[in-house]
């Protein structure tokens, strides 16, 4: 198996700032909430961005409707990403927990969650992940569970660490889960990444900052929630998630409903 | 059909998938939406390409799907497949080639006596890294009665519409994605 052959990176952090700067400038008071596709200073985006508008299309009664998944496709320990190894893994153990809502503030119920991320030295187990920092054998980094009757997931993790890249000289990842839900319509679907709170690698991150509005940055930051720490055991961040696209007419649980 | 929301809430922005999302999204029977080789199962498969023509191989493709006869599937169990449940919905990573391959069914139509009729099809995202949000697309099926009255494809160019149905081959349908390029494949974004 060959690693795709790269090319070393020339550009400094100072180079990728300025073009950051640059176009943080030019879409001032064009509130974009989404990632630019089209971002240079995330170098792997430049052949791999669509060069034409999406086609605005009416959504098929399928597009509509989500994939349904239940108890028998996750068990509930598989939230504890701790639990993995024979022993506790190492790193600071958080409780990470929200709500994943709908464009009208409607509960996602009964949705599958997923996620992923590094250990706390920053190292994801994949093959082709070159960072030299140790594994950790009791910690995989996936962790699934299913959204309750009021749209809540909770993970029991450890605070993952940032991580080098590629992109330029001296790049560098801010602390970040990855996380991937399903809505209540398949035009929802979403795959995105929680990051921590005053993190100052934000300023240098070209996938952070390939969304030019703050507010809308903002919306990927945890919160630390001192009412989610375990006393003694674990500290508590919570992060809610809004999935808009269009769906079907929403109907009220009745009695007896899951 | 959806109502505009009054007091709509902000939705939370997408970001990349990453590189390293190979040993967490796939499992065990992602792609089999029905065991391969299956009475009635076609293998449905293309290539993922970027703007110079290079395979993709860290892409993430999933699909969903009414049934064969063009019901909108609410069975659990895409995760644990028994391979009897029919859950329309299957995930299938590309390999090192770029390659990905699912193995299911035809879909029905869904939205039977209603005119223009909309042609049954694959819903389709696209993850890949370097691709800083999610793709929305759709796979036609080739020569369809009805993609002749299909409100989207009527609204394409032939070329445009062209990257949107599949070609037959002799297990099943081909579709390739192109995120950038000539063939560009024509994404979506939903009213
Ligand atoms: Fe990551």
């Amino acid at each position: 198996m060959t690693a795709p052959t790269k090319k070393p990176p020339v550009e400094t952090q100072a180079d990728l700032s300025a073009e950051i700067a640059k176009i943080e400038a030019d879409s001032e008071g064009r509130n974009v909430r989404q990632p630019l596709l089209d971002y240079p200073p995330y170098r792997s985006s430049i052949l791999r961005h669509p060069t034409k508008d999406p086609r605005h299309a009416d959504p098929e009664t399928i597009e509509l409707w989500s994939p349904c998944f239940g108890h028998s496709d996750v068990d509930p320990l598989e939230a504890d990403l701790t639990i993995a190894g024979s022993n506790e893994p190492i790193g600071e153990r958080i409780t990470v927990s929200g709500r994943v809502l709908d464009g009208e503030g409607r509960p996602v119920r009964n949705q599958l969650v997923e996620i992923w991320q590094s250990n706390s030295a920053g190292r994801y187990i994949h093959k082709h992940e070159q960072h030299p920092a140790p594994l950790d054998p009791n910690f995989t980094g996936v962790g699934r569970c299913l959204t309750d009757d009021e749209g809540r997931y909770r993970f029991q993790t450890i605070k993952p660490g940032p991580y080098p890249w590629g992109n330029h000289i001296n790049a560098w990842r801010p602390a970040h889960i990855h996380f991937s839900l399903f809505g209540r319509a398949f035009t929802q679907r979403l795959i995105t990444q929680m990051y921590f709170p005053s993190d100052p690698l934000f300023a240098l991150d070209p996938i952070y900052q390939s969304i030019t509005s703050q507010q809308a940055r903002d919306a990927l930051v945890a919160t630390y929630d001192h009412d989610l720490s375990t006393p003694g055991y674990s500290m508590g961040y919570s992060w809610d998630i809004v999935l808009t696209g269009p769906s079907r007419t929403w109907t009220e649980p009745e009695e007896g409903d899951l | 059909m959806s109502t505009p929301a009054k007091n709509s809430q902000s939705p939370t922005p997408g970001q990349t998938i990453g590189p390293f999302f190979g040993y967490a999204l796939p499992y065990e029977g992602d792609a089999d939406l029905v065991p391969p080789g299956s009475p009635g199962s076609i293998r449905l498969h293309g290539w993922v390409y970027d703007g110079a023509g290079n395979p993709i191989p860290d892409a993430l493709i999933e699909i969903w799907q009414t049934d064969a006869e063009g019901n909108v599937p609410q069975a659990e169990g895409s995760l644990h497949r028994d391979g009897w449940t029919f859950t329309g919905w299957g995930r299938a990573a590309t390999d090192l080639n770029g390659h990905y391959t699912f193995s299911t069914v035809l879909p029905g139509a869904s939205e039977k006596g209603k005119a223009p009729s909309a042609a049954p099809s694959f819903g389709v995202t696209v993850f890949a890294r370097g691709l800083l949000d999610k793709l929305h697309t759709r796979i036609y099926l080739p020569e369809h009665a009805a993609n002749a009255g299909d409100p989207l494809l009527v609204s394409l160019s032939e070329d445009e519409r062209a990257t949107l149905v599949a070609t037959a081959d002799a297990t099943g349908l081909r579709f390739d994605i192109h995120l950038q390029g000539d063939r560009e494949t024509t994404f979506l974004t939903y009213r």
